[in-house]
């Protein structure tokens, strides 16, 4: 059988797409691409030799034909129906296979003190924040899956929030595929909060049908001065589908980042994120949830870099694995040796219900300063028999007791999460997915 | 109401029954007594079907149905309540959630239609004022966080609410100062009724002073010993559990 070569393949479309552009190809959005190739052309594909990749073989993903064609997929409104309670509660941000749809988007220019547009209109109208941190994360060079992103951003999502700005109406980002089959689509999210702005952030990622596509996304966020994030991800893509997100944020001091990443779709789903203290009394929570079945392989590589004193971070992230399923948890919490001061708490806990099922945790803590408050922990375990004969002994069967304390450990992130009806919709998801 | 006969319990290979005979009607209360070890909680489990528990011989017919034979949820739908020695903390199940599905099921399960919302709210308000619960321990997790006799008296609330025919309480006195054990004993009497009964496990006489038995048996080393009214309890507590050691071969004699 031939081995089909990953790289070339994706250059191969990259060239023809080129000649294509036009115009396009002489900006300098066109250029930052250009260079990211050249980047992705010159790393290796890890395998599983990689530490970083040890537990989650992407021959299944390096191994295919992707197109790079978008295709222009017309999603009708019923269609994304379920996405869009409290239609007018919330700014909707919606991409129909990686490009950005006017028509099922809110009124993008609606919010005070909130810009927002594609990354490539940022460039051409020559934004400074955009030009100043697009694709500056220093974090991301050197990541093959990064580079092709850049490589492939069709247009990619800019969101800058004004000093003191607090945006009126949390942003709803929609990711969508549909006629997606062997697609590679290239999310790109660049949100900038300045001093003192706040923000909600929700995005999800989905298929709107069941074909097999790649959703290789980045985002990148700088949270200025005194800034708060807050930022859930939800990734429920189809079991044929692969989806890798590396999410980068930096935090400037007095700034608050806080997310909740919920992995509960496609075949193979990986995520990075980390997060840098730039400034002193800082704070990151990152959570995280991942609920898996079947074959599924959910990863999640998280690093909270505490670089300067002062700063505190939590972690979390809980799993439900089932069936033949396996999940990854490598959380690394670094303690630079000036981050005096430093309060970390990182956990992991992962119910397994099945006897294949599979766990690989790694809760790492490297310490170089020395006056520090550092904890970390992993669990992992099956559903307690006390608790079971507990509820039997009330009346409860076997199988609705099993269901309510599964759906109380997972719940346990989404229950505290501000926004109701997002909470809502959010627990009637994860009862549904553990149904 | 019940019938234990011959009853013969293992744990790991260890013999902790011994034999139990016992009958219980309805309408009446009969009272467990036994030093630490005798067999008084594990008679108390394997009611309820806890699965560790081996039984090698003898039966229990419960309103004539073998009760061995059913799953720990069957037991309590056809109306077995216990009431937990250590109960359990259940981190994000709220009360009212245990309680809602709980009622459920048993009511499923004998074919009658469920309470709607504001039925079951009406339900459990007119019984936490039984035992003087706060309403905020409705909306809290199971147990989590609760102090020794919170956690005793939701045993007694949740008691309550699904009615059963026969409570057993393990040693729900233990660690209760007396103002809980007023409380718990006064939510027990109130359930109390001529068509349902009651076991109450327990290793001291004080309890019984609230809650008064039909009947007093003494459990020790795996067999009652003695069964009695009211005043073997007083007896016990006057002379001790030394006193039944020392005249158990005339007590199994008799």
């Amino acid at each position: 059988m031939e081995k089909t070569d990953f790289k070339e393949l994706l250059k191969t479309s990259f060239l023809t797409a080129e000649v294509g552009m036009n115009g396009e190809r002489m900006s300098e959005f066109h250029q930052i691409r250009k260079a990211a190739l050249e980047d992705f052309l010159s790393l290796r594909v890890p395998t599983v030799k990689d530490e970083e990749w040890k537990y989650t073989n992407i021959t299944p993903i390096t191994g295919k034909k992707f197109t790079t064609d978008l295709p222009a997929a017309s999603a009708g409104i019923a269609e994304l129906q379920k996405f869009f309670f409290n239609i007018d509660k919330y700014l909707n941000i919606v991409f129909v296979n990686g490009r950005l749809n006017h028509e099922l988007s809110g009124d993008l220019a609606s919010l005070e003190g909130v810009t927002i547009s594609t990354i490539k209109e940022a460039f051409v109208a020559k934004n400074p924040a955009a030009e100043r941190y697009y694709n500056k994360t220093a974090e991301l060079k050197g990541n093959i899956f990064a580079a092709l992103n850049t490589s492939f951003v069709a247009e990619g999502l800019f969101i800058h929030i004004g000093k003191n700005v607090a945006a009126e109406k949390p942003l709803r980002i929609i990711y969508v595929q549909k006629n997606a089959e062997n697609l590679m689509v290239s999310p790109r999210n660049l949100i900038v909060a300045e001093k003192g702005a706040t923000l909600d952030l929700i995005e999800s990622y989905s298929g709107l049908d069941q074909t097999s596509s790649l959703t290789n996304a980045v985002t990148e966020i700088y949270a200025s001065e005194n800034a708060q994030v807050n930022h859930i991800i939800v990734q429920e893509e189809n079991h044929n589908s692969y989806y890798i997100n590396n999410i980068e944020i930096t935090q400037e001091g007095n700034s608050n980042y806080k997310s909740l990443n919920i992995a509960l779709g496609s075949a193979i789903g990986r995520t990075n994120m980390s997060t840098r203290f730039t400034g002193q009394n800082s704070e990151a929570t990152l959570n995280g949830l991942f609920i898996a079945g079947g074959t599924q392989l959910i990863d999640n590589h998280t690093m909270i870099d505490h670089a300067v004193p002062h700063c505190q971070s939590h972690e979390l992230y809980k799993g439900v694995l089932g069936g033949k399923s396996r999940g990854v948890f490598n959380g690394k919490v670094m303690v630079r040796q000036d981050a005096q001061k430093t309060n970390a708490i990182q956990e992991n806990k992962t119910i397994l219900l099945s006897e294949e099922a599979l766990i690989d945790t790694k809760p790492q803590l490297e310490i170089f300063a020395d006056d520090v408050k550092c904890t970390h922990g992993a669990t992992v375990g099956q559903l307690s028999e006390e608790s079971l004969f507990y509820l039997k002994a009330r009346g409860i069967g076997d199988q609705l007791a099993r269901s309510i304390l599964i759906n109380a450990f997972a719940d346990d992130l989404v229950n505290r999460i501000k926004l109701e009806d997002m909470r809502n919709y959010l627990e009637a998801k994860i009862s549904a997915r553990l149904s | 109401m019940i019938e234990i006969r011959n009853l013969r319990v293992n744990i790991e290979g260890k013999e902790i029954l011994k034999g139990i005979n016992l009958k219980i009607n309805k309408g009446e209360v009969h009272a467990i007594m036994g030093p630490n070890g005798s067999g008084k909680s594990t008679l108390a489990s394997v009611l309820a079907g806890r699965k560790e528990y081996e039984v090698t011989e003898g039966e229990v017919i419960f309103n004539g149905k073998n009760l061995l034979e059913l799953s720990p949820e069957d037991r309590a739908r056809e109306g077995v309540f216990l009431a937990f020695q250590y109960p359990v903390e259940i981190p994000g199940v709220s009360n009212t959630n245990l309680l809602k599905n709980a009622l459920n099921e048993i009511k499923k399960y004998r074919g009658e239609v469920p309470l709607d919302a504001v039925e079951f709210l009406a339900h459990i308000k007119k019984k936490m004022a039984l035992v003087e619960l706060k309403q905020d321990l409705l909306s809290r997790s199971v147990n989590e966080g609760f102090s020794g006799g919170e956690k005793k008296r939701n045993e007694i609330f949740q008691m309550a609410v699904l009615e059963p025919k026969l409570g057993i309480l393990d040693e729900t006195d233990s660690g209760l100062d007396i103002d809980a054990l007023r409380i718990v004993a006064t939510g027990v009497n109130t359930l109390k009724s001529t068509e349902n009964s009651f076991i109450v496990v327990t290793h001291y006489q004080r309890l019984l002073n609230y809650i008064v038995p039909d009947f007093v048996h003494v459990l020790y080393q795996g067999r009652i010993i003695k069964s009695g009214n009211k005043d073997l309890a007083l007896e016990l507590e006057d002379k001790g559990y030394d006193w039944v050691k020392d005249h158990i071969n005339e007590f199994v004699m008799a």
